[in-house]
C-alpha cells in the first residue's frame, strides 16, 4: 500500500547535538485490534505519537448505491451487513426512513417485536464492545465470559429469525414473523440469568487497578468536543452530554417504556475518558435487561406488519430519520423520486465521526494508549465503510 | 423553533443567500446559496437562541436531470433540542461549495466523502482527498452517471453473471 | 556432581584422564540429560497446563482431543511447528535473525546449571551460584534485541526494545531482593541457601522476618516482569504489536522462544522456592539414598510449579501494564522498597543474629490466615455462582 498523502518528516531535535526520526508506523489493515479492517498511519517519536491519521476505505462495499440498483424491500438485507455487530438498528432505519417516506403506520405488536429485537441486539453488541476493549488491554478472561453471554443472545434472536448475526429480520412496516411460542419464557429466564453476571465485570475488571491505569485519563473528550465532532451515543454521553434519541425523540414505542440513560460523570478520572465510555455501556446493558422486561410484559396482540404493496412505490420527496443504535444515532437519509428503487440513500453511522476524532485525540499518546482509544470509542469498520 | 421561524430569522439576516423555505415536504427544508452557506452556518452555530451546534448528516445527492449535486444538511440544536434541513444547489458539471468545516468539525469527513464519491470540491478545505475509494480511483462512484472502469491495476471488473 | 564423579574416579573409572575434563564431561552430559528429559517435558508440558487452566479460568473447555484428555497436544504441537516452513524476511539480517532464538535459548538453559534438584542433584554447585543466574539470565535480553532488529520490522524493533528497557530494569529490584537472602546466609551457593533453611515452613527465609516477606513478593513480581508474562508482557502484547519481537519468527525459530519463555516459568519458580521457600528440604524420613533424594526432587518440583501456576493464573486474571507504567512501578516503588528491604534484614541481624523463632512462627501464622481468607473467597465466590446457575460445581481443573 501507498504512502501518498503520509509525508515522513525528518525532525532534528538538537539539543543534544543527536539527530532524531520521528518513526512513521503503519498499524495495517491487519492487526489483531482494530476492530475490522481499518488502517493507522502513526507518527511516533519513540512511544509518544504525534499524529495518528486513520486511512479507510478496505470495507467499502458501496451499499448505498445498491440500493438504487435493488429496491426499497430488497435493500433490507444489505441494511444488515452496514453495521453486523448491531444489525437490528439498522434494519429499524431502513424501515422506518421508508415508513416516514410512505406515511405507513407500523402495528403496536410490530413496534415491540422491534425493540425486543433490538434491545436484545443492543445488549450483544455491548458485549463485544466491552469484551473486546478489555482483551486489547491485556485481559482475557472478561472476553470469554462477555461471548458466553452472547452466545446464549445469539441462539434466542437465531430462533426468532433464524440467524445469528445478519438477522434480516424487519421489513417495511413492522416485522417479518411474530414471536415463536414460549419465546417469553426463554427471554425472561435468561435476563433472570445474565443480570447478576453483569456484575462479575465489576469484580473482575471494571476495578482492577491496572485497567483503570490504562483507560482512567485517557483522552478525555468534552462535551463540546463531541458535539462538534458529532458523537453520538455512549461515546457522547460519557462526554457528559445526556442525550438519548429513545427518550429526547422517542420513535417507536419508546415513549412508553421507562429506562435510565446513563451519563459519564468522571468518577475514576476526567469526563469523557476512555473509563467513562466503557462503564456507560455497562450500565446501558442493565438498562436494555429493564426495558426487555417491560416489553415482554406490555406487548399486546395483533398483526406484525402493515400493509404494504410488493411495488413498493413512496411519493417523491427525502426524509431522515434516526435511530439510537449500539453505537450511538443512527441517521437515515432517503431520496426518492416516486419510483421503486431509492434515488439516493444515505447512512450516517457513529463510527464514522468516532473515527475522524481518532487523529485529534491521540496526539501526545502513548502507542498502547492507541488501542486503548479505538476500542473505547467502539468503532466497527463495516459502519465506517458502508 | 419550528422551521418557519428559522427561516423567518434567516430571511431578515441574510436576503439574498437564503432562498424559499418548503414546509410542505416531510423534513421542512431551507434553500441556500453556496457562497452564502458559510455564513449562514456560522450564524446558526452561534445566535442563542438557534444554537444548532451538530451537524447531524451532511450528504450528496446528484440530481442528474435539474443538473444540480445537491448538499443536504441536517442540523440538531443539543442546548434548544430543534431541527433545521439546508439544502445548497451546485452546478454539476463545475461542483463547488464553500466548506463549514471552521463551524462544525464533523464537516470535515462528510465533506470529503461528498468529494470521492460525488465530485464536490469543498473550497477551503484542509484536506480534500479521497476518504473512501483508493487515492488513484478516477471518477465519482455515486454520480448517476458513473461508468465502472474495465480494470483497476490490472484486475478485471467485468465478472461472468451466475445467473445463466 | 561434583562429589559423584570424584567418588566415581576414586572407584578406578577414568583412570587415565586429567580431573578437570572428567568434570567437563560429566556436567556436559548431566546438562545434556537434564535438558532432553526435564527442561523440554517441563516446558512443553507447562504450554498444555496453561491451556486447559486458562480455559477452565475462560469457562471453557481447552484442548482435550489429541490423547487421553489432550495430554499430548504439547507434543503435537511441537511436531508441528517442526515440520512448518522456514520463512526468512528478505530484508533480515540474516545471522542475527537465525542466532535470536538460540542466544535466548542459551541464557535460559544455562540457569539450569546452578538449580539444585536434590541434594545430590545438581549439575554444578557454584559458589557464586545467584551471581552466575543474574549474570546468564542477561543473556536473555540480547537474544531479544537481536530478534526485534534483525526482523527489519517496525512494530518487532518496538517490542524489542520495550523488552530490553523492561528486563534491565527489573534485574535491579529482582535482585535486590535477593540480597537480604544473601546477608541472612552468608553465602551465594544456592544448596548453602537451601541447607540453611529448614523443611517446616517457620524454617523457610519467606517467614524469617518481614522483611524477607515483602522481599519474596517483590522479585516474585520482577521475575515475572523478567520473563515477559502478563501483566508485563508488552513485549509480544498481541494486541498492540501482533507479537512484539517475534512477530517474523515462524516454525522451529518460534517454538525455541516459547520454549524458552515457558520454561523460563519453571526458572522463575525454582529460584524462589530455593530462596524462600526451603528448596528440596524434607524432614528425616529413611537412611535410603535413592527414596530421600527422590522425595527431595519431587517436594522441589511441587513446590516450584506451583508458582508456574501461580504465574499462569496471574496471566489469566490481570490486563496488561503500559509502558510508563511499568517503568514507574519499577523505579519509583520496588527499586525503594528493596532497598529498605535489604537495610531492614540488616538491621534484623544486627538485633537477632541467629534469627527469632518466635517471630518467625508469627510470620508463618500471617501466612496461613491468607491462605485461609484466600480460600474462604473463593468458597464463597463458587457457592454463590451455583446458587445462580443451580448446576454443578466443577471443581477439578481437568474436568
Amino acid at each position: 500500500m501507498s504512502l501518498a498523502g503520509f509525508e515522513v518528516e525528518v525532525q532534528q531535535t538538537g539539543s543534544t547535538g543527536l539527530e532524531t526520526e520521528e518513526m512513521t508506523l503503519n498499524m495495517g489493515p491487519q492487526h489483531p485490534s482494530t476492530h475490522g479492517v481499518l488502517r493507522f498511519v502513526v507518527k511516533a517519536d519513540g512511544e509518544v505519537m504525534r499524529e495518528a491519521v486513520p486511512d479507510v476505505g478496505y470495507l467499502h462495499r458501496s451499499i448505498e448505491k445498491i440500493s438504487e440498483k435493488v429496491g426499497y424491500h430488497g435493500f433490507m438485507p444489505y441494511t444488515d451487513r452496514v453495521d453486523y455487530v448491531a444489525a437490528m438498528f439498522c434494519n429499524q432505519g431502513w424501515g422506518m426512513v421508508c415508513e416516514k417516506l410512505a406515511g405507513i403506520e407500523v402495528p403496536k405488536r410490530g413496534e415491540y417485536c422491534r425493540v425486543i429485537a433490538a434491545e436484545f441486539n443492543r445488549i450483544s453488541s455491548h458485549l463485544l464492545s466491552v469484551g473486546t476493549m478489555v482483551l486489547d488491554i491485556g485481559a482475557t478472561t472478561p472476553f470469554f465470559h462477555a461471548f458466553r453471554e452472547r452466545e446464549k443472545i445469539n441462539d434466542l434472536l437465531e430462533e426468532l429469525c433464524g440467524a445469528r448475526l445478519t438477522y434480516n429480520y424487519m421489513r417495511i412496516g413492522g416485522v417479518a414473523w411474530d414471536l415463536p411460542p414460549g419465546y417469553a419464557e426463554k427471554c425472561l429466564a435468561f435476563l433472570d440469568a445474565f443480570e447478576p453476571l453483569i456484575d462479575e465485570y465489576d469484580d473482575l475488571i471494571t476495578y482492577n487497578t491496572i485497567y483503570l491505569g490504562r483507560v482512567a485519563d485517557v483522552a478525555a473528550i468534552t462535551g463540546e468536543e463531541a458535539i462538534n465532532y458529532n458523537l453520538v451515543g455512549p461515546n457522547l454521553r460519557a462526554s457528559g452530554i445526556k442525550y438519548d434519541v429513545r427518550r429526547d425523540e422517542p420513535y417507536s414505542v419508546y415513549s412508553e417504556l421507562e429506562f435510565d440513560v446513563p451519563v459519564g460523570t468522571g468518577e475514576q478520572g476526567t469526563v469523557g475518558d476512555c473509563f467513562d465510555r466503557y462503564i456507560v455501556r455497562m450500565r446501558e446493558m442493565r438498562e436494555s435487561c429493564r426495558i426487555l422486561r417491560q416489553c415482554f410484559k406490555q406487548m399486546p396482540g395483533g398483526p406484525v406488519i402493515a400493509k404494504v404493496p410488493r411495488k413498493f412505490k413512496p411519493p417523491a420527496g427525502d426524509a431522515y430519520i434516526r435511530v439510537e443504535s449500539a453505537r450511538g444515532d443512527m441517521g437515515w437519509y432517503a431520496v426518492s423520486d416516486g419510483s421503486e428503487f431509492p434515488y439516493r440513500c444515505k447512512v450516517r453511522t457513529g463510527s464514522f465521526a468516532a473515527m475522524s476524532i481518532i487523529d485529534k485525540v491521540s496526539r501526545g499518546l502513548m502507542l498502547a494508549d492507541l488501542v486503548a482509544v479505538i476500542a473505547s470509542l467502539d468503532i466497527v469498520a463495516p459502519e465506517v465503510d458502508r | 423553533m419550528d422551521a418557519a421561524a428559522i427561516h423567518q430569522r434567516l430571511k431578515v439576516r441574510f436576503e439574498a443567500g437564503v432562498g424559499d423555505c418548503d414546509l410542505q415536504a416531510k423534513d421542512p427544508f431551507i434553500m441556500v446559496e453556496p457562497a452564502a452557506i458559510v455564513d449562514v452556518s456560522r450564524f446558526l452555530h452561534d445566535d442563542p437562541e438557534l444554537r444548532f451546534d451538530c451537524l447531524s448528516n451532511q450528504s450528496g445527492v446528484d440530481y442528474k436531470a435539474k443538473g444540480v449535486i445537491e448538499v443536504v444538511y441536517h442540523l440538531f440544536s443539543y442546548p434548544q433540542r430543534h431541527h433545521i434541513v439546508l439544502k445548497v444547489d451546485a452546478p454539476r458539471d463545475h461542483p463547488e461549495v464553500p466548506t463549514v468545516e471552521g463551524v462544525w468539525k464533523a464537516a470535515n469527513w462528510h465533506e470529503r466523502e461528498i468529494y470521492d464519491l460525488l465530485g464536490v470540491v469543498f473550497t477551503g478545505h484542509s484536506d480534500l482527498r479521497r476518504l473512501l475509494m483508493p487515492e488513484d480511483w478516477i471518477g465519482h462512484p455515486l454520480r448517476k452517471d458513473f461508468v465502472e472502469p474495465e480494470e483497476y491495476h490490472g484486475i478485471s471488473t467485468r465478472r461472468e453473471s451466475l445467473l445463466r | 556432581m561434583q562429589d559423584f564423579l570424584d567418588s566415581l574416579i576414586q572407584q578406578g573409572y577414568f583412570s587415565g584422564v586429567p580431573r578437570d575434563v572428567v568434570y567437563a564431561a560429566g556436567m556436559i552430559i548431566a546438562g545434556a540429560i537434564v535438558l532432553l528429559v526435564f527442561i523440554l517435558n517441563v516446558a512443553g508440558g507447562s504450554t498444555f497446563i496453561e491451556r486447559r487452566l486458562w480455559a477452565r479460568i475462560q469457562s471453557r473447555v481447552g484442548p482435550n482431543r489429541v490423547g487421553p484428555q489432550g495430554v499430548l497436544q504439547w507434543l503435537v504441537d511441537g511436531i508441528k511447528l517442526v515440520m512448518k516452513e522456514d520463512i526468512i524476511p528478505t530484508l533480515a539480517d540474516r545471522p542475527l535473525f537465525m542466532a535470536a532464538p538460540y542466544v535466548v535459548m542459551m541464557g535460559f538453559v544455562a540457569t539450569f546449571v546452578v538449580l539444585p534438584f536434590g541434594s545430590r542433584l545438581v549439575i554444578a554447585d557454584m559458589n557464586v551460584g545467584l551471581v552466575y543466574l543474574t549474570a546468564v539470565t542477561g543473556l536473555v535480553v540480547i537474544g531479544i534485541l537481536m530478534a526485534g532488529w534483525a526482523s527489519n520490522n517496525k512494530w518487532s524493533l518496538i517490542g524489542g526494545i520495550r523488552s530490553a528497557a523492561q528486563i534491565v530494569s527489573y534485574e535491579i529490584p529482582s535482585g535486590l531482593s535477593v540480597f537480604p537472602i544473601v546477608l541472612l546466609t552468608g553465602t551465594l551457593s544456592l544448596q548453602g541457601i537451601i541447607k540453611a533453611q529448614g523443611w517446616a515452613p517457620w524454617d523457610w527465609f519467606l517467614f524469617a522476618n518481614p522483611f524477607t516477606f515483602v522481599a519474596f513478593f517483590i522479585f516474585f513480581t520482577s521475575a515475572l516482569a523478567e520473563g515477559n508474562r502478563t501483566p508485563f508482557d508488552l513485549p509480544e502484547a498481541e494486541s498492540e504489536l501482533v507479537a512484539g519481537f517475534v512477530t517474523e519468527y515462524s516454525g522451529v525459530r518460534y517454538l525455541i522462544f516459547f520454549m524458552a519463555e515457558w520454561g523460563n516459568l519453571y526458572v522463575i519458580g525454582a529460584v524462589s522456592t530455593t530462596l524462600f521457600l526451603g528448596g528440596w528440604q524434607i524432614p528425616h524420613l529413611s537412611d535410603n539414598v535413592v527414596l530421600t533424594t527422590v522425595l527431595e526432587f519431587v517436594t522441589f518440583f511441587v513446590k516450584a510449579y506451583f508458582w508456574v501456576l501461580v504465574a499462569m493464573w496471574v496471566r489469566a486474571t490481570l490486563p496488561r501494564v503500559r509502558v510508563d507504567q511499568l517503568m514507574t512501578v519499577c523505579w519509583k516503588y520496588l527499586v525503594p522498597i528493596s532497598f529498605v528491604n535489604m537495610l531492614g534484614v540488616a538491621a534484623w541481624m544486627l538485633v537477632f543474629p541467629t534469627g527469632n523463632r518466635v517471630v518467625s512462627f508469627l510470620m508463618f501464622l500471617l501466612g496461613v490466615s491468607i491462605v485461609t481468607y484466600f480460600f474462604r473467597r473463593v468458597f464463597f465466590h463458587l457457592r454463590r455462582a451455583h446458587v445462580r446457575e443451580h448446576g454443578e460445581l466443577r471443581l477439578s481443573p481437568l474436568s
